[in-house]
Formats: C-alpha cells, sequence, structure tokens
C-alpha cells in the first residue's frame, strides 16, 4: 500500500452551474494504489468534482494535474487513455458486451481493433465474470450486469486514474462486494488511483484507503478512517451516529432511524444491524 | 401477353423480396438462438475462447453484408432487364460492354442504369442518414423526415413552382416541371433551411438532442402550414405540379444528377465511418462519451450538418421516398446489433437493396404505369420490420 507516486493533484479548483456555486477550492492529491472515497450529502458537488477530473465539465479556476500534466492542456484523447471514468447512471443498447468493453479501447484504437485489444477485453471479461454474457446485447443485462459492464469498460481503457460515480448503488449485496474487491485488487496490482463516490458509508469504510467529506462544494475533511468521526458525520449529514468496531472494521450505526434521510440506505443494507453486539450499542445510547 | 409478363414480374420481385426477409429472419433466429446456448451451457465456452467466439459473430455480420452486396447486385441485373421494352441478360450484358444495338443502348444507358444508380445511391444515402441521425440524437424516431427535412424541401418546391412559376401541366393532363433546375433548388435551399435553423439553435441555446428532434417537428409543421397555405392558392395545374413532385421518382435525376448525389454521398459515407468509434461511444450515453475524449457537441453539429446535406440532395433530386430512412437502420439494428462499425455499411446496402426491389417492383408492376416508389417502400417495408420486430422482441 502506498508508495506509489502521486497520479492525480487538484489544486483549488472552483466550479458554477451559473449563478450556483458548486466546487470552491477544491484542493488533494491522489495516490497510485490509493483508493479514495468521496462522501457527503447528495447536492454536495461529488459527482461535479469527478466530471471536472473527467474533463467532462471545465473548472471556472484552479488546476487539475494528471502525472504532472495539466489536464485542460492535454488533448482529449490523451486524458480518456489516463482517465477511465464510470457515470452514476448508465442504459444498455444493441451492443455486445464485448464491443461494450472494446469501445473502451476507442481512445488507443487508431483505425482497426489489433490482437492485443481483443486480449485485453477477454481477460477483463474474465476477470470480471462476464464471459458467457459476452455475445450478449447490453440491453438483456441485469442492473449488476450492466454495471460491471460499464466497469470493465473503465478498466480496458487501462487508466492511470478511475473515477467511479456510486459504482455499487444499484447493486445487490453480493454484485458490491464483487465490484469493490475487483476495484481494489485492480487499483492494488496495476497501481491504479482510483476515487470512488460513495453513499454506503461501511462499504466505503472497508474498501477505501482515503477519504474526502465535501460538504457545499467545500472540502470538510480529507484523511484515512480516522476522519469517519460522529462528529464530521452529524456535520455533513445531519445525522447521530455511532461508530463501533466489528472484526477489526469501524461500522457506522446510526443512532435514530427514523430521524435520517439521507442515511436510510446505509442503515438498511448494514448487515451486522442483526448482531447483538449492535443491538446493545444502540439500546445503550 | 402483357399479363403474362406482369405476373412474372410481380413474382421475381416478391421472391427477391422473399429471400431478403428470409435471410433476415434467419439470421436474427441465428443470433437469439445463440444467446440461449450461451445461457444454458456456459462450459461449452471453455473449448472455444471469448476472442474466437467474437470473431466468429463478426463473420457472421460480415457474411450478411456479403449476401446485401449479392442480393443487390442481382437486383440490378434484374432490374436492368425488365420494363416496357424486355430485355434478355444476354443482351444486357453485351450492352454494357459497349457491343448493344441502339435501341438497347438508349435503353440501358439513358434510362434503366441511372434509375438504378440513382435508386442504389438514396438508398444508401438516406438509410446511412437515417442511422447516423438516431444515433447522435439519441432517439429511435430521428430520420431525415421527422426532423422536417422533407417538409422543407416540399415547401421550397411549392414556392418554386407556384410563386415563380416553375411549374403546369398540360392540356392532355401530363404533369410537368417547366424548371426542374430552379425547383431543385429551391427544395434543397427549403430543405436545409429547417435543419440550419435548429443547429444554429442547438449551438447558440445548447439544445440537448431531446430538443433538437421537437425543434424539427416544430419547423416541420411551420413548413407544412406554409405549403399548404401555397396550395390553397395556386391553380389546378400547379396543384398538379405540387403533388406531382411530392411523389418520390427515381427517373427523375439524370446522370450528371446521380453524380452530384454521389459526389456527395461518398464523401460523407467516409466521413461517417472514420467517425464509426465516436458513434459508438455516443451510443453508451453524452458522459461516458465525452470521457472516452469525443467532443460530443461537434460530432453532434458535423454528423447532422452532413446527414442533413446528404437528404436535402436526395430529396431534391428525387422528391420525397418515405420508411428508407428510419425503418432501414432499424431493421439492421435488429439483426446485426447496434455497432456502427457495421450498422453504418450495413443499413447503407440494406437501404440500397430495399429501395431498388421497390423501384423495379414499382415500374414494372402495372407497367407501363409507374406507381411512386415511395408507396412501395412503405407498403412492403412495414410489415416486414414489424414481423421483425414481434420476432426478435417476443423471443426475449
Amino acid at each position: 500500500m502506498g508508495g506509489g507516486s502521486i497520479i492525480l493533484e487538484v489544486d483549488g479548483i472552483e466550479f458554477s452551474y451559473k449563478s450556483i456555486k458548486a466546487l470552491k477550492n477544491v484542493k488533494f492529491k491522489v495516490k497510485g494504489g490509493e483508493i479514495t472515497a468521496i462522501l457527503g450529502p447528495n447536492g454536495s458537488g461529488k459527482s461535479t468534482l469527478l466530471k471536472c477530473i473527467a474533463r467532462i465539465l471545465k473548472p471556472k479556476k484552479g488546476a487539475i494535474l494528471i502525472e504532472k500534466n495539466n489536464l485542460l492542456n492535454l488533448d482529449s484523447n490523451e486524458v480518456a487513455k489516463m482517465v477511465g471514468y464510470v457515470p452514476q447512471n448508465s442504459n444498455g443498447n444493441y451492443m455486445t458486451v464485448f464491443d461494450a468493453l472494446l469501445l473502451g479501447r476507442k481512445p488507443h484504437i487508431k483505425w482497426n481493433v489489433s490482437e492485443k485489444d481483443v486480449e485485453i477485453v477477454s481477460r477483463v471479461l474474465r476477470l470480471m465474470n462476464l464471459e458467457k454474457y459476452a455475445l450478449r446485447y447490453t440491453n438483456q443485462l441485469s442492473g449488476g450486469e450492466l454495471q460491471k459492464v460499464i466497469v470493465g469498460r473503465a478498466l480496458v481503457q487501462e487508466p492511470k486514474l478511475l473515477l467511479l460515480d456510486e459504482p455499487t448503488s444499484n447493486l445487490d449485496p453480493k454484485n458490491q462486494i464483487e465490484i469493490m474487491k475487483i476495484i481494489r485488487d485492480v487499483s492494488k496490482s496495476q497501481n491504479i488511483a482510483s476515487i470512488l463516490v460513495m453513499h454506503d458509508l461501511n462499504l466505503a469504510l472497508r474498501f477505501s484507503d482515503k477519504f474526502l467529506i465535501l460538504r457545499n462544494g467545500e472540502i470538510l475533511a480529507e484523511g484515512d478512517k480516522r476522519i469517519i468521526t460522529p462528529e464530521n458525520l452529524r456535520e455533513v449529514y445531519g445525522v447521530e451516529v455511532d461508530i463501533i468496531e466489528y472484526n477489526g472494521l469501524p461500522i457506522v450505526v446510526p443512532k435514530d432511524v427514523s430521524n435520517c434521510s439521507s442515511f436510510e440506505r446505509t442503515c438498511v443494507d448494514t448487515p451486522v444491524l442483526n448482531a447483538k453486539k449492535v443491538e446493545t450499542t444502540i439500546s445503550n445510547c | 401477353m402483357r399479363f403474362i409478363e406482369i405476373t412474372r414480374s410481380f413474382r421475381l420481385c416478391s421472391c427477391l423480396l422473399f429471400l431478403v426477409s428470409l435471410v433476415l429472419g434467419v439470421v436474427a433466429k441465428e443470433n437469439s438462438r445463440n444467446k440461449k446456448v450461451y445461457d444454458f451451457k456456459s462450459t461449452n465456452l471453455e473449448t472455444h475462447t471469448i476472442s474466437e467466439k467474437y470473431r466468429e459473430y463478426i463473420k457472421k455480420k460480415m457474411l450478411f453484408g456479403f449476401f446485401l452486396t449479392l442480393t443487390l447486385f442481382l437486383a440490378s441485373i434484374y432490374s436492368l432487364c425488365v420494363g416496357d421494352y424486355s430485355l434478355s441478360i444476354k443482351q444486357v450484358f453485351n450492352t454494357i460492354l459497349g457491343n448493344g444495338n441502339a435501341q438497347s443502348n438508349l435503353v440501358i444507358w439513358n434510362i434503366r442504369l441511372p434509375r438504378i444508380f440513382a435508386a442504389i445511391v438514396v438508398g444508401a444515402g438516406l438509410s446511412v442518414a437515417g442511422a447516423v441521425m438516431q444515433c447522435i440524437l439519441r432517439n429511435p424516431l430521428a430520420s431525415p423526415y421527422t426532423i422536417g427535412i422533407s417538409h422543407g424541401a416540399m415547401f421550397g418546391a411549392a414556392l418554386a413552382i407556384t410563386m415563380f412559376g416553375f411549374g403546369g401541366a398540360e392540356s392532355i393532363g401530363r404533369v410537368f416541371v417547366s424548371n426542374p433546375y430552379a425547383v431543385t433548388f429551391f427544395a434543397f435551399l427549403g430543405a436545409l433551411i429547417g435543419v440550419i435553423v435548429i443547429l444554429i439553435l442547438a449551438r447558440l441555446r445548447g439544445l440537448a438532442p431531446e430538443a433538437m428532434i421537437l425543434a424539427g417537428v416544430a419547423m416541420g409543421s411551420l413548413f407544412t402550414a406554409g405549403t399548404m397555405l401555397i396550395q390553397y392558392f395556386a391553380n389546378e395545374l400547379q396543384l398538379a405540379a405540387i403533388v406531382y413532385w411530392t411523389f418520390g421518382d427515381l427517373g427523375r435525376p439524370l446522370w450528371k444528377d446521380n453524380l452530384v448525389m454521389f459526389g456527395i454521398g461518398i464523401p460523407a459515407f467516409v466521413y461517417f465511418i472514420y467517425k464509426r468509434w465516436d458513434y459508438n461511444a455516443l451510443e453508451s450515453g453524452e458522459e461516458t462519451a465525452k470521457s472516452l475524449g469525443v467532443n460530443t457537441e461537434r460530432i453532434r453539429l458535423f454528423g447532422m450538418l452532413i446527414a442533413s446535406l446528404i437528404t436535402s440532395v436526395c430529396v431534391a433530386l428525387v422528391g420525397i421516398i418515405g420508411f428508407i430512412g428510419l425503418i432501414c437502420p432499424h431493421m439492421t439494428r435488429l439483426v446485426i446489433g447496434g455497432d456502427h462499425r457495421y450498422l453504418i455499411p450495413i443499413s447503407g446496402l440494406l437501404g440500397a437493396t430495399l429501395l431498388l426491389i421497390s423501384d423495379t417492383f414499382a415500374r414494372t408492376i402495372i407497367s407501363p404505369i409507374v406507381l411512386p416508389v415511395g408507396i412501395i417502400t412503405s407498403f412492403m417495408g412495414a410489415p416486414t420490420f414489424l414481423y421483425l420486430l414481434i420476432k426478435l422482441h417476443g423471443r426475449w
């Protein structure tokens, strides 16, 4: 872990949608092999930040450096060779899974598909466990399979930086874990820096090395899992939580379920809610 | 004698069409059967690697393209033989090789070949333009006609015929357009103006693709209202000329007109093929496309401009031919999938083949009367499309 060189440097970027400021002076650095989770309530600027880094949006101020190159000075195809982006929502279409992954080679393909391109696609298909769907149209897939295809497409790009906007939001628990494991393993083995927008705090705590808490377009806190404190979470989400330790992993448990809105998903999905230990913790409070 | 000839040509034409739809059906069936095998016997894949399977799949697409090319070739030969003045295949080849008599030379070189050429270029042009528009506007209903191009052309033609007196009818009842070039030019202007208004709006106001379609529909109804107003005040002869112009007729373009269509069609086709990966990226969504390095605004602008240009030229020269631009790309998509590397050329081939067969049919079924080919394309294409739609979607 760690030890990677700095891949991404975001230096004081600002962005606004017409008169509404979505990002204010956002600064952070990300190393290779590191998984960073961006946390924050809806509308705090998480997706906007990812889109700025993927050069889908252009920040009004500040610089984004990828391996010391200013993103705005790079040709968009060069950016696509280095940055893979997985959007929040994807739809299937009349393209086979194989072709959908092959699309990830687009920035590298000059005119025709090479042996190497096909080889990489086959490898990623195997990695994502999608072999048996290779020649199916993506509009015939379930939500979980489609999401795997989209993540796979980003991996096929062979990026140095992987940006994922809520990669697990529509998936069942098994697929959530599977996708997160793949992202972690690939990041570590290929020294890719991954940045994920997440709402599931426990999944984030389990798989990420670094956290970035955004509130109203500003960074509230940045650091390792020690910044996930009841105080910080109260401040961004407006809910009271307990943080307990289970099998060496910190687990976020909201105190008053009826009172939390943006948090519901997190607590419902928490498997340990059934554990006695947790029940006692809640009743103690 | 005449009757026998009619039934013969009817049989041959329907045989050709039947063959095309049969192969469409078989390929579609093959595709869906394949999917099921994958479901149940996934272990099967261990013997074949994924990349081999993929190559087989690509080969199938190529085979389909090859089959269409062959059909197009056979249909062209057949179309050269039949008509008011029947020719044998031997005579046709002799004439093409330069050994024909005066009569066959005239029929082949001045009447049938330009007509066949026009059918192929217009069919391919409309179909490819439709495929590209459906992709860049992200709407299955997008076609050269839904965004108001044909209405604009009709308005331009009506304006030229009435206001500027370029059309009329002879006393015998034969309708004519006295200055076809002026009418063509006005139709072309009318067709392009609508699109240019939409593109300027899109550029200045940042219209989303959905809004562009709606703007196209609005422009279309504006032009329709204008045409109706002109028709209301036109005299009978002018009215007849307008209606006559509206029916698409592939016999209208001369060799030089064909060369104009060809000259615009080929570079446009090369451009679309060059950008095939960008269209595939757009198909996966705006943001994904941008993250893959596609300048989506520029692709959309140029795609629309070029697709509209081909359509405008075709519509101005041959009149309105429905169905091809909307349905051919969908038929192709249903059969070989939405990968634009194959979708663009193969929907072009399919459009050319269908239009040529329809036109041959249109001019032989109750010869010497030539039916407007647009009627035939819709009558034959729509049921075929419905059949494919039910066959494929019913299966899933």
